[in-house]
């Protein structure tokens, strides 16, 4: 008998799941953060993968966490781009796995050029550790089909070095190309001058790379996935990842 | 063994957050003249010299990881 596929299920209700990494350099410290929003909160299998292994076999999205690995020495996520794991990082961004970095995890991403630019200190030199709105920019993506189009969602910023940076031409590219996933906005949507908490060029607080399977963003979603924690608008980025695996 | 001096800067066209900040302090203690400060890196790196190529050797460690090359320039100078 012939195997022709029946009539086409939704994907989402085949019970696929990914499996998450969290990758934990000495000095993460919102490790513990994304592992319980994505067991806890999200009901997806995950696993701790420490900086020195070599291998992220059998993991469908790797998430880089906040956090100040290596002490933030010499650059924010300068020595950790050269722990023994972020070859497999690279790996399996270049295979098209996801791959999601929040705060000191974006600034891993950029040292290791997976993503553009670079984050610099904030331009008022404070420490900003509030919640912020940010303006949804684009959700074709695997990590923002949750949102709908110009959504502001509602996401805790905890960092000192989240100014992004990038030539113009990186920008042009960045923005003509629709990698801009999140800008610092007020609470209506609008993106201004008083609502970037940081001097970020264009108000941006989130990139997606050119095939858009690695994105890296200034805010914690993952501290930002329940109603009591303030606000439950950053689970929208794990339940868009979900979906874009299901759907693979 | 020779001694290598790294400094790294922040390019020019960028903002300096923390050296405004400096020369603002700068200004406040009364040093008025002071016009703008910039905050780099200074590294002493020892090398044992037998690799060879030494300034290829230096370039290629100032551009993976003791500078950003997006953000930051860097020059060196080897004190034999």
């Amino acid at each position: 008998m012939s195997t022709a596929p029946t009539a086409e299920r939704p994907a989402e209700k085949s019970g696929k799941r990914p499996r998450f990494a969290v990758v934990r350099f000495p000095g993460s410290n919102c490790d513990q953060d994304a592992y319980f929003a994505i067991k806890n909160v999200l009901n997806c299998p995950v696993d701790y993968v420490w900086h020195q292994d070599k291998s992220l076999r059998g993991f469908d999205v790797v998430v880089l966490p906040g956090g100040f690995s290596y002490g933030d020495y010499l650059r924010c996520g300068a020595v950790a781009r050269f722990s023994n794991i972020m070859d497999a990082v690279i790996a399996h961004a270049e295979r098209g796995g996801y791959v999601f970095g929040t705060c000191n995890g974006f600034q891993v991403l950029c040292e290791a050029h997976l993503l553009p630019g670079a984050l610099v200190r904030n331009s008022g030199c404070q420490f900003r550790c509030q919640h912020v709105h940010l303006k949804v920019e684009n959700t074709d993506t695997p990590f923002t089909n949750a949102y709908k189009v110009d959504q502001t969602i509602k996401i805790p910023i905890a960092h000192g070095e989240g100014c992004y940076i990038a030539d113009d031409a990186t920008l042009q590219e960045l923005e003509s190309a629709s990698r801009v996933l999140f800008r610092y906005s007020n609470e209506k949507g609008r993106v201004t001058p008083e609502s970037n908490p940081n001097g970020s060029l264009n108000n941006i607080a989130g990139i997606a790379n050119a095939k858009f399977n690695v994105v890296g963003m200034m805010p914690h979603p993952e501290r930002a996935c329940e109603k009591i924690l303030g606000s439950s608008d950053g689970l929208g980025l794990f339940t868009s990842l979900v979906k874009a695996f299901a759907l693979r | 063994m020779p001694q290598v001096k790294v400094i790294v800067t922040l390019k020019p066209s960028l903002l300096d957050a923390q050296g405004r900040v400096v020369k603002d302090a700068l200004n406040n203690m009364g040093y008025t003249d002071v016009q703008q400060v910039r905050i780099g890196k200074y590294m002493e790196v020892e090398v044992s010299g037998e690799s060879g190529d030494l300034h290829a050797e230096i370039k290629a460690m100032c551009e993976k990881l003791l500078s950003n090359p997006v953000i930051e320039d860097y020059r060196y100078e080897v004190i034999a």
